[in-house]
């Protein structure tokens, strides 16, 4: 090899993904007026003079979405400074009421704080926030006039003030991801947390969670930050993840070939798979910033904090890291126990009894879970009581009753209630594992198939499973049937 | 008609020795003769008013005690009323008919009070002439060659020239004060935060104030009790109980130290408009008053702060004015030249240019030298009043300068500015202040008497002392109806 | 740092959204200008250790609870939509605005 084509190494890039996200508050009514928040709607039919921002209205805070927005804070660990305030962020544009948004520059709510979340394959990985502040949605416009409703082409737009003023938390991530499936892992994570604490339904396909993700790439081993571009019009997790993927890659095509990557905005086409240029980075916008003289400032007193504090409900993140951790669960499994409504409950109040951790998680996943499913009732409102399937688990176990009746008894309990162990007592349903008794089953039935017998003999193999099925018919399902395949298997001397 | 004070026709209207019907249409007559030639109003709402006086009268009949019941009122056209068609005398704001009501205006027309007008204004508040309205011309009662201030000029002039026995204005640095001066009446502007600013169309959102434009101080401070009190609607409206002042209206001024302000010599004044004040101040020590000098080492950076601040939050207030939503829209090809072109066409040159200088003040690289730098004079500026408070109990300056100029005598923007030297700094303290007529000074040009006004300014919060002692001064002196007021019927302008 | 800058004013224009003649931004350049000269001698005052006025009067923690207020109608808000040429700037319940160039 000569000496140029050996310093044409390959550079490893790695990528550095920021994400900001926009999350809707669920509060009764909007940020700065009584107008009620809620989604949807005939347009322009929940708006008041304050939201449509007509001359000589004025806004009034939302205490709860105050609250909602420290709570939020809380459950990243972030900090929660002794006094904020509002701001104005002037900038005109047809959804904008006021042409300035009531928003928070130097002093938010909350700074810091860390998400922690779980990949897929095990991997723990956690993102530190810049910060999390409040302020106030806008209207929303929908552009006429084009093919695909996007603004180049389009000749008017119509715009709907439903949705302005609706209080939203922007949280700020640091470059903390490397990865798409790692932006997506921190998305879920954020979401799973403000559904526990109830701030959010967080509904990317509602609007009340939207995101852009701020994506660059550097030699792995830099320390320096590569130039980056704003990705938006994501509308899913999964477009999240396409196009981070997307972009990394042409990122990454432009840098190999010796180009640059420029500072852009970039929309993500759904259907086309790629990112498109929205707009270059010209100067950052002069949003004139300064204290809202409309609203006062809010001094919050560590006792607030505190108390605020206290009453946070038990955090998807702690569970999740103990059903990994302590109960060896997949992260696929935590994710579903923690993201079912009442299943996290319902799965530690099981464990507490039956101490194992995977076969309580396999009920409850497996057809406890398929029946709430089909049946419309949560797993945790069901007749099915944590101490009932601490016994089935037992049960099992213990090889007291076989998959089978596990399944018929499932069945039962969904319907009538009770605990398993009085059930297979009353009818006398435990397997039967004594050699003894499998011995004369077995006995019984090849005498009662002779010609099957002949038949496994001379090769056919697959009659094992009839055989092993007549034996359990004769038991009426009762049979161990690992048992009586052996003793059959003894019997007809096969291997 | 209006030789009875708002007081007395409230009196009257619950005595039932009149109704609201008989005087409403007393006030409509007195303006459609007076109108011609004053020109205070933008538009007016008769039915709304004969409607209210009907209701007023129903109330009165079932043995409600209404404060101003059958009182005839004026409505500064920056404030919202649901029904009428309210321009902030902006071309900007097209036919646009506000759909709710001010706090501050529900207040007095629930109390009673029949909505005769919407008066007219410097446009968004911004002027102290009145010449600065796109849609109408106002001419002072006293001298119709002459401006009625700004800028609630239209409000003084129609409350001057007896049209109404009230009216309702705006004071962002003296918009109450100076055209209550120059028309010889009483204009009062309450400590910030005590009357709710919802529904007064914004200029300023940490000066804006409304107060009552009046014949007297109890007719003032009978108004300002129906009005003041904290509203849910608006967050800085002030949580604090109203010390009523009504029924606190002093005879003397025994006990009561006057600080007269060492920065605002008498001296630069012209001599007839010097030898009024000097004469005021003597008044005030007869009596009974103690007079004593303070000192407002910052008050000469009044203007220039206040220059800074009000089109700072203006320039911000008036960007929702965009053709967007409401008003008058420029349509253009695309949404940014509609906006352009609307606001061109929309707004005045007064108002452009706070606009301009307001965007450049926040702008980026300039905030900290401009905006924080004039919010920190401000508080010298606070902080000085409140020490000279220390040494008196009210402060006593001239309202304005000098009476009122000949239309388009300061066409200059700066010596318009001027105008409000002596009322700025209050407002940027957010002090209760008040102009009660003190004089006359006939100008060198002219033979015809001009009012001027007696500033007196109290400590936050001190509405009651501060109307107490002007009720006294007003009692003793009584300038306001010694000179009488020039015939507006039938004149040719 | 700033007395003597001139004001960019058709910087600050645009800002503002307002479209100014040539002659307009002269002009106001000119008394603006002036304005600045007398905004300048603030500089005099000794506001180092100065806090910036944040409130006149000293609230704070001025908020509402999330309980419903009434909302207009919409007729009442289509009724005071712009017209052009008659003809309300509204379709179908939305605000009609003219073509948006660029995403904000």
């Amino acid at each position: 090899m000569s000496t140029a084509q050996a310093e044409k190494t390959e550079v490893v890039f790695e990528a550095v993904i920021g994400i900001e996200c926009h999350v809707e508050l669920k509060t009764q009514t909007k940020m700065f007026c009584g107008c009620r928040n809620v989604f949807g709607g005939e347009p322009n039919t929940n708006v008041c003079p304050v939201c449509l921002g007509m001359p000589g209205s004025l806004p009034v805070p939302n205490r709860l979405a105050i609250e909602q927005m420290i709570r939020a804070g809380l459950a990243f660990g972030a900090q929660i400074p002794a006094f904020s305030k509002f701001d104005r962020k002037n900038y005109f544009y047809p959804d904008m009421p006021k042409d300035y948004q009531i928003s928070q520059y130097d002093m938010p709510l909350t700074q810091g704080g860390v998400v922690e979340f779980w990949m897929l394959d095990g991997a723990r990985g956690s993102c530190r926030l810049e910060r999390i502040h409040l302020e106030e949605d806008t209207g929303k416009s929908t552009h006429a006039g084009s093919a695909d409703g996007r603004i180049a082409g389009s000749t008017y737009s119509l715009v709907d003030f439903n949705r302005a003023g609706v209080p939203l938390m922007e949280c700020v991530s640091k470059p903390d991801l490397h990865s798409a499936p790692q932006a997506v892992a921190y998305l879920e994570a954020l979401k799973r947390t403000f559904v526990a604490l109830d701030v959010s339904d967080v509904k990317m396909e509602e609007g009340s969670l939207r995101c852009d993700a701020n994506v660059s790439i550097r030699p792995l081993g830099a320390t320096e930050l590569g130039t980056k571009t704003e990705i938006k019009n994501m509308n899913s997790f999964r477009s999240v993840q396409r196009a981070i993927d997307s972009e990394i890659a042409r990122q990454t095509a432009i840098v190999a070939s010796g180009g640059r990557v420029s500072q852009e905005t970039r929309g993500w086409d759904e259907a086309a798979g790629v990112t498109h240029l929205m707009r270059s980075k010209e100067k950052a916008h002069d949003y004139r910033y300064f204290p809202d003289p409309d609203l006062t400032p809010m001094e919050i007193p560590g006792s607030e904090v505190q108390r605020l504090r206290e009453e946070l409900p038990a955090l998807p993140q702690a569970r999740l890291d103990r059903f990994i951790l302590r109960d060896k669960l997949s992260v696929t499994q935590a994710n579903q126990i923690v993201d079912t409504p009442g299943l996290g409950d319902y799965y530690e109040a099981s464990l507490e009894i039956s101490k194992r951790p995977q076969a309580t998680v396999n009920f409850i996943l497996g057809d406890i879970s398929r029946l709430a499913n089909e049946h419309g009732v949560r797993a945790d409102q069901s007749k099915i009581t944590p101490g009932a399937v601490a016994q089935l688990v037992e049960l099992t176990e213990s090889g007291t009753i076989n998959s089978k009746t596990v399944k018929d008894l499932i069945e039962r309990l969904w319907v009538g209630g009770g605990l398993p162990k009085d059930i297979v007592e009353v009818e006398g349903l435990a397997q039967v594992s004594d050699l003894g008794e499998i011995d004369g089953l077995v006995r019984d039935v090849l005498a009662a198939n002779e010609k099957t017998v002949v038949d496994f003999k001379a090769g056919k193999t697959k009659v094992m499973g009839f055989l092993v099925g007549q034996v359990m018919k004769a038991s009426r399902g009762k049979a161990n049937p690992t048992i009586v395949e052996e003793r059959l298997r003894m019997v007809l001397g096969a291997p | 008609m209006f030789e009875k004070s708002a007081t007395q026709i409230a009196r009257a209207v619950r005595m039932r020795e009149i109704s609201s019907m008989e005087i409403v249409e007393k006030a409509i007559a007195c303006v459609e003769k007076r109108e011609p030639a004053v020109g205070a109003f933008l538009s007016k709402t008769y039915d709304a008013a004969r409607a209210a006086a009907r209701r007023v009268d129903a109330r009165v009949g079932a043995g409600e005690e209404l404060p101003l019941a059958g009182v005839p009122l004026g409505i500064k056209d920056n404030l919202c009323v649901e029904g009428t068609r309210t321009t902030c005398a902006s071309k900007i704001l097209g036919d646009w008919v506000a759909p709710y009501t001010a706090t501050a205006v529900r207040r007095l027309l629930d109390a009673g009070a029949l909505p005769i007008g919407k008066a007219n204004m410097d446009e968004f508040a911004m002027g102290s002439s009145c010449e600065n309205s796109a849609l109408g011309v106002t001419r002072n009662p006293r001298d119709l060659t002459r401006v009625p201030g700004g800028s609630s000029g239209g409000s003084a002039a129609a409350v001057a020239a007896g049209m109404t026995s009230i009216a309702l204005g705006s004071d962002t640095g003296g918009s109450i004060r100076e055209p209550a001066a120059f028309c010889g009446i009483v204009g009062f502007k309450p400590t910030y935060g005590r009357v709710s600013r919802y529904g007064l169309i914004a200029f300023a959102s940490s000066l804006d104030q409304i107060g009552p434009l009046t014949t007297s101080v109890e007719d003032a401070a009978l108004v300002y009790d129906v009005m003041a009190g904290k509203d849910e609607y608006d967050a800085t409206s002030l949580d604090r109980r109203v010390e009523l002042t009504s029924g606190h209206l002093r005879e003397d001024l025994k006990g009561v130290r006057i600080g007269l302000v060492r920065e605002f010599d008498l001296g630069v004044l012209d001599s007839a408009v010097r030898t009024q004040y000097e004469q005021a101040y003597g008044d005030l020590e007869k009596l009974g008053a103690k007079i004593t000098e303070v000192a407002l080492p910052s008050a000469e950076h009044g203007l220039a702060t206040y220059y800074l601040i009000a089109p700072a939050e203006c320039s911000s207030n008036l960007a929702r004015f965009d053709g967007m939503r409401y008003g008058l829209r420029v349509q253009e090809n695309d949404v940014t030249l509609t906006y352009e072109r609307t606001r061109a066409a929309g707004f005045g040159d007064e108002v452009k240019r706070r606009i301009l200088i307001g965007t450049h003040a926040l702008s980026s690289g300039y905030y900290d030298a401009y905006y924080v730098r004039a919010q920190k004079a401000r508080t010298l500026i606070a902080a000085d009043f409140a020490r000279a408070f220390e040494k008196c109990d009210l402060i006593a300056c001239p309202a304005a300068a000098s009476g009122a100029f000949a239309f388009n005598a300061k066409s200059d923007p700066y010596s318009m500015y001027l105008m409000d030297y002596y009322t700025i700094p209050m407002s940027l303290a957010g002090l209760p202040s008040l102009s009660v007529p003190c004089g006359y000074a006939t100008p060198s040009d002219s033979s015809v008497p001009l009012p001027l006004g007696l500033e007196l300014t109290g400590p936050l919060f001190e509405e009651r002392r501060l109307l107490g002692a002007a009720h006294a001064y007003e009692r003793a002196t009584r300038h306001a109806t010694r000179i009488p007021m020039p015939s507006l019927e039938n004149v040719r302008i | 740092m700033a007395s003597g800058d001139d004001i960019d004013v058709a910087y600050v224009a645009k800002l503002a959204r307002l479209e100014l003649t040539a002659d307009e931004v002269c002009k106001f350049g000119a008394q603006l200008g002036v304005l600045l000269e007398h905004a300048a001698t603030l500089e005099r005052l000794p506001t180092a250790d100065v806090p910036a006025t944040a409130q006149v009067i000293p609230l704070c923690n001025v908020m509402r609870e999330d309980v419903v207020r009434p909302s207009l109608s919409h007729a009442q808000v289509m009724a005071g939509a712009p017209k052009v040429d008659g003809r309300s700037c509204t379709e179908r319940g939305y605000f009609r605005v003219p073509r948006i160039i660029s995403e904000e």
